[in-house]
């Protein structure tokens, strides 16, 4: 598998697209830091790129290789190759290449103009929410034949993580004001991936919004080493359930 | 060498494949024509594994293909149309495909050289035209010198210099004791490289036979000529079978 | 008559001269006197009682008459958790220089290290109390200094720890310079007037940095409270100044850097408020001036309760707070004017400073998180920010006139 992953590894990295996504990562870090001296605040505003553009980038990205790849993939699974080996290779490769623009983009100012345990966090839970994107762009891929239907499919699930849930957790909240919801939204933030880092970096960033009865208890749960352990899994569960998922249904494909 | 029995494939509520069973035997050459939409590309994506039948089976050597990969061993492809990933030049696309493989053969590198591709391995793929890709295409089929060859629309793009090139290969390599297996639009050219042929309608085998007996039978001297005939004759013969 | 006069003056002469020329009795574990107690029974009013170092285990030791006592050295006074150790029970009394440790732990009285009741002029100076119940207990006591001790509470559960400072109906009192650790509440103030706290640093107190309640006319100045379960509480108070001090990382559900409720006519200047939950939180408040103060990193920085009517807010810094201000109400009684707000994005064309377009420091997200605290969990979601920007153009929940009409461009510089 690993030399699938090296050659598909090498062509993405060619590709303008993710050297243009490098760049934009690198230049728009390096300007917040430039304009703002406090680095508390800039890492704050990277969380929103982490939050919103990384996912964006990640699944319409992955989704657009996986078709453009198509004939491809075609042509390996002609050659005496197992289809497992052909489709973890182009998810490695695709991930690894993502993973490599966002580390070099965003990590190397945040480690130049060092921003303490914030800046480490920021860097992780980025690079889990790309793995866990690049996981549902495969997903989506294999789930229809059509690319523009892909790429609407990938777009939903974006849409449906970074705007939709969290409109449906809010209606949970205020139809239930009267009731304790911490465990059950605690529940809730696990299903949504983008929520779980979200939390996982204000606990670290913004620790003073959170420290109200709710934020309270978050802070227990996550603050201690089995939260931490426990969001990662759930990160991790995130990013290994629709791959595999997607392997599955992707062996049985016709291509 | 493949046998297909009683293969049907339905996508979705599509039958592309009706139930076809056909016999490839090794050093025979097979002409696979059909209408556009009659399963000739399905058939080839059966047999190599991309296109999983919905019943029916394919042996290769007598074992069965399904959830097997390695058979592949023994099977080129050369696809209608090779699209590579953009930025890989000619030179890592054939070190990959060499690498994929866990034991490669002996290679036959003749078409990389007949074709001069050795001057421009460093050219990525996004930057060769049509006909070049196709060359890369037809290189990598013949390349690791495989008992079975699959062409779809070999000569589609070439320049006709590199048309003559590919056929002297394939008859070469006919000879050799290969068994070939072309699609084409090009009667000539199957004329010329083949031996059988099998015409698919609809999802169904309609005549498997050799060239020469079509020949003999509608009397016809050039194939595009004979299958002409031939296709017109089972419509009528349709038509008789419905009016009665 | 000349002599007559003469001989009264010598006389009250004599009389005035009479402490200073007062004995000095010395108390050390070898030495003649051995005990503080032999050695305050052997004192007249005015005497000097000099303790050298040493341990003193002599159970309840009670003051009764006017003497000071002067440890050398730290001498440990050691009420084995089971007495009040110093009990004073007369004026212009001094304790200094002791350390002053274990005294025990009641429910039903207020067991202290140094405790009074209704005696005057007394001075606690430069101790140590360590592992006391209450550290200094006052009542009823006028023109007393606590200056200069430290206080470290033993780690035992909350109800088994007292106050650091403890005062109680008393008027006139200076609190300077103490270090307060790890006590209920760090200072407590019930009924106390006319009085000075400054610089002491109060921190890491199971409740209250400061625990002010019916203390009228008094300032505090320059103290850092830091640290505590809730903050700082000063709660029916007029007329108090609280001027310079820090009031920092006061985090908790229930944490507040300084609350304030039934408070008038006051003054709060110069504070600096770090990384608080909530950095002030008012209630019932009228009359009272915010000026020049700093907050930094809190998750609220004002929530203003909408019984608060008449206090103004000028000149003050806010920078990177979750929310600068919250309020449950709709009204606006309070005046919001000249401060600066990091999260203003209006633009100066005059360029005289002050921003051209009013700031609305309350945000719709702050008014629902008012509402349901709860959803404070979808901060910073791409919803929020999307409500927050709607409600921005559209102002529909949010108090139409809360705003300040001059925010400045730069920050004020405030030490």
């Amino acid at each position: 598998m690993t030399r699938v992953i090296k050659y598909v590894f090498y062509d993405i990295l060619r590709t303008r697209f993710i050297m243009l996504y490098t760049l934009f990562l690198l230049l728009s870090t390096f300007a917040m830091f430039q304009l703002d001296t406090d680095t508390g605040k800039v890492v704050l505003s990277l969380m929103n790129i982490v939050l919103m553009v990384v996912p964006l980038v990640s699944i319409v990205f992955s989704t657009i290789h996986f078709y453009n790849s198509y004939e491809f993939i075609e042509l390996m699974l002609s050659q005496p190759v197992n289809r497992r080996v052909v489709f973890l290779g182009e998810y490695f490769a695709v991930a690894i290449s993502l993973c490599f623009s966002f580390t070099i983009g965003v990590g190397i100012p945040v480690v130049l103009y060092g921003t303490g345990p914030g800046g480490f966090t920021l860097l992780f839970t980025g690079i889990m929410l790309t793995l866990v994107f690049v996981s549902l762009a495969f997903l989506s891929s294999v789930l229809t034949r059509d690319k523009a239907k892909a790429i609407g499919v990938a777009l939903l699930f974006w849409f449906y993580f970074s705007l939709i849930y969290d409109g449906l957790l809010m209606w949970i909240i205020y139809s239930f004001m009267d009731y304790p919801l911490e465990k059950v939204t605690l529940a809730l933030v696990s299903l949504n991936p983008v929520d779980l880092a979200r939390i996982l970096m204000l606990l670290q960033l913004d620790i003073s919004a959170l420290m109200g009865y709710t934020g309270a208890f978050y802070k227990d749960f996550f603050g201690s080493s089995m939260g931490f352990i426990f969001s990662s899994a759930i990160l991790s569960l995130w990013i290994i359930i629709p791959v595999w998922g997607a392997l599955r249904i992707f062996k049985r494909k016709d291509l | 060498m493949i046998s297909v029995k009683e293969v049907r494939k339905n996508f979705g509520k599509l039958q592309a494949l009706k139930g076809v069973s056909v016999e490839f035997a090794l050093g025979k050459s097979y002409a696979l024509i059909g209408p556009n939409g009659s399963g000739k590309t399905t058939l080839i994506k059966s047999v190599l594994g991309l296109v999983v039948p919905t019943s029916g089976e394919i042996l290769v050597d007598g074992e069965s293909i399904r959830n097997h990969w390695s058979y592949r061993e023994k099977i080129g492809y050369m696809p209608q149309i090779g699209r590579y990933p953009d930025n890989m030049s000619i030179g890592q696309l054939l070190d990959m495909m060499k690498n994929i493989r866990k034991n490669p053969p002996v290679l036959d590198e003749e078409l990389i050289e007949a074709f001069k591709l050795g001057n421009m391995l460093d050219k990525r793929m996004h930057t060769l035209s049509g006909g070049t890709r196709q060359k890369v295409s037809a290189a990598l089929a013949f390349l690791f010198n495989p008992p079975v060859l699959f062409l779809d629309e070999p000569t589609a793009g070439l320049d006709p210099v590199s048309v003559e090139i590919l056929k002297d290969k394939i008859l070469k390599e006919k000879e050799s004791g290969k068994l070939m297996i072309i699609t084409s639009h090009i009667m000539s050219d199957l004329d010329e490289l083949t031996t059988e042929v099998v015409y698919l309608q609809e999802g169904l085998t309609r005549y498997n036979d050799s060239i020469a007996d079509l020949k003999d039978i509608t009397g016809e001297q050039r194939l595009g000529k004979a299958m002409a005939k031939m296709i017109r004759s089972l419509e009528n013969n349709r038509q008789v079978a419905i009016n009665n | 008559m000349k002599d007559y006069i003469q001989y009264s003056i010598q006389f009250l002469l004599i009389l005035l001269l009479l402490p200073a020329a007062a004995n000095k009795i010395v108390v050390q574990p070898e030495g003649k006197v051995r005990s503080i107690r032999s050695a305050i029974a052997l004192a007249a009013p005015g005497d000097t009682i000099l303790v050298k170092s040493g341990t003193y285990r002599e159970g309840n030791i009670l003051i009764a008459k006017p003497v000071v006592l002067i440890g050398e050295g730290k001498p440990v006074v050691d009420g084995e958790n089971k007495v009040e150790v110093f009990t004073v029970e007369a004026g212009h009394v001094t304790i200094e220089g002791f350390r002053i440790i274990n005294s025990g732990v009641s429910s039903m009285k207020d067991l202290a290290g140094v405790g009074s009741l209704h005696s005057h002029y007394l001075i606690i100076r430069n101790n140590d109390f360590i592992g006391t119940f209450f550290g200094v207990h006052l009542s009823g006591a006028n023109h007393v200094v606590v200056e200069g001790n430290t206080f470290k509470a033993a780690l035992r559960s909350d109800h088994e720890t007292g106050n650091g400072i403890h005062l109680w109906h008393c008027a006139e009192a200076t609190i300077r310079n103490n270090v307060i650790n790890g006590h209920r509440d760090g200072i407590y103030f019930e009924f106390v007037t006319n009085s000075i706290i400054s610089g002491n640093t109060s921190e890491k107190n199971h409740r209250y940095g400061l625990h002010f309640m019916f203390s009228h006319d008094d300032e505090y100045t320059n103290n850092i409270f830091r640290d505590n379960g809730a903050g700082v509480a000063v709660m029916y108070s007029q007329h108090v100044r609280m001027v310079n001090n820090i009031f920092d990382r006061n985090w908790g559900p229930a944490a507040y850097g300084l609350l304030l409720k039934d408070i008038r006519d006051s003054h709060v200047e110069g504070n600096r408020f770090d990384q608080n939950t909530i950095a002030i939180y008012m209630e019932g408040s009228s009359r009272t001036e915010f000026k020049r103060n700093t907050f930094v990193s809190n998750g609220w920085a004002i929530k203003l309760q909408a019984s608060c009517d008449a206090n103004t807010f000028t000149e003050n810094n806010f920078k990177s707070n979750t929310f600068d201000l919250a309020t449950n109400g709709t009204m606006v009684l309070n005046t919001i004017d000249r401060n600066y707000w990091d999260k203003y994005q209006g633009y100066d064309l005059n360029k005289d400073g002050v921003g051209d377009v009013p700031f609305r420091p309350v945000s719709m997200y702050a008014m629902v998180v008012e509402r349901i605290p709860t959803a404070v969990l979808l901060w910073r979601s791409f919803l929020v920010f999307l409500l927050d920007r709607a409600e921005k153009v559209f102002p529909a929940v949010t108090p139409e006139n809360l705003k300040d009409d001059n925010p400045t461009m730069k920050p004020y510089d405030i030490g």
